[in-house]
């Protein structure tokens, strides 16, 4: 066991080791590795970024949905309310259909009423005409006695 | 396994063989081409394993290399943040070679004793130790290394002349005591390559002599030792890498620091 040149060619394969190692091993290597951290935290810091865009975006659907029930609620109010309205419109419009309805049948009634009374008349001044003038004779002058015919029918 | 073959030398002769380096040349001058060549192939697998996931890095969802080669990275670049608070280019690749040379190197040791020294007595190699671990040259080779950066630190970053009364005026900071601080001081900066070298070698060496030795057992009683003993020693290599690492980025960051 001695020293001897062994040690020279020893000492120069690993200068060389250490050199090859230090241009074209360790740089590369080390970039990389730097480069992955780099690129690692990017991603986590854009995780982040994303999570918290999501819970925003959650809360902002959250207000429009609480805004379309509330919208909605108006509208059904106002539907039911327009309902509302038109059922005691129509029921309004119903009632005076119905008034106007017996008021014209009430008109009609009246007027056939009078001309049956006319009628009647005409037909009983007449009947006591001609028995007036059965009675009289010839006494009793139409034309000249026009006047209190019409007169007494007219009481009739 | 192999205890046949070398029985005539003995269960010693069958020690010293598993320990004894593949060698060439004479003196100093001997190089022991199963260390050079075991330490450039697994700085190889390492490099090339790297240097694929780098190809294909991408920021986006990695594959299976690219996740592993970041899980050292980011272990890594852990230990150094730790550690070390200045700006470095050089500290934690440095740190990064080093954990994982070493951990490959240690985990040449998993692999069985007789495995890789019989295939190499059938390539015709008389001797073959796959661990460079439990080469000394290894190890010092790059405690060395560290050591050299260390002072290289010290003096761009602190100067020569606050790095020299750093060593002459501390811990004591008084003229009569410059001698007894300089050899405090070289004791302390002689000490980091020598621990650093001497843990791993000694760690490791420790570590092959007792699977040498169980292999020596007989074929009954082996499992229950060798088994219990790799398992540990899993723990072992990976921990000797990372205190190398550690007290690498340690002593490097000493040397940043201003006094």
């Amino acid at each position: 066991m001695s020293i001897n040149a062994t040690l020279i060619g020893q000492m120069i394969t690993f200068t060389l080791l250490v050199w090859f190692t230090m241009k074209y091993i360790w740089p590369p290597l080390f970039e990389s590795l730097e480069q992955r951290k780099k690129k690692i935290a990017e991603g986590l810091a854009a995780a982040e970024k994303g999570h918290e865009e999501i819970l925003l975006a959650e809360k902002k659907a959250k207000g429009i949905l609480v805004q379309a029930k509330e919208e909605s609620a108006t509208i059904v109010n106002s539907a039911q309310k327009r309902a509302n309205e038109i059922v005691e419109e129509s029921k309004e419009t119903a009632k005076k259909e119905g008034e106007r309805l017996i008021f014209a049948a009430k008109a009609q009634i009246e007027q056939e009423l009078q001309q049956a009374k006319e009628g009647l008349r005409k037909e009983i001044s007449a009947l006591a005409l001609s028995a007036a003038e059965q009675i009289l004779g010839a006494e009793i002058d139409r034309t000249k006695h026009q006047e209190i015919l019409s007169k007494v029918s007219n009481q009739l | 396994m192999a205890t046949e073959t070398h029985a005539a030398e003995g269960a010693t002769g069958y020690i010293i063989h598993h320990l004894t380096p593949l060698t060439a040349g004479e003196g100093f001058w001997t190089l022991h081409l199963d260390t050079l060549f075991f330490s450039a192939f697994l700085g190889g697998v390492f490099v090339w394993f790297f240097k694929s996931a780098a190809d294909k890095a991408t920021s986006d969802v990695p594959g299976l290399a690219q996740n592993f080669a970041e899980m050292l990275i980011e272990f890594v670049d852990t230990q150094v943040k730790d550690s070390f608070h200045g700006k470095s280019e050089l500290i934690a690749p440095l740190a990064l070679t080093i954990f994982c040379w070493i951990f490959l190197w240690n985990l040449m040791d998993m692999f069985p004793v007789d495995l890789l020294s019989t295939v190499g007595a059938m390539m015709g190699l008389e001797y073959l130790r796959v661990v460079p671990s439990t080469d000394l040259n290894a190890t010092f080779a790059i405690s060395i290394s560290v050591f050299c950066l260390i002072i290289f630190y010290n003096l761009k970053i602190k100067g020569l002349w606050h790095f020299s009364k750093e060593l002459l005026f501390h811990p004591f900071d008084h003229p009569l005591l410059i001698p007894f601080n300089i050899l405090l001081n070289f004791v302390e900066y002689l000490a980091k390559p020598i621990s650093l070298a001497l843990r791993l070698f000694g760690n490791l060496y420790a570590g092959e002599l007792i699977f040498i030795l169980i292999a020596l057992l007989p074929w009954g009683i082996q499992p229950l030792l060798s088994f219990p003993w790799a398992v540990f020693h899993i723990l072992i290599i990976t921990l000797q890498a990372f205190i190398f690492m550690v007290l690498t980025i340690v002593y490097l960051s000493m040397a940043h620091e201003d006094h």
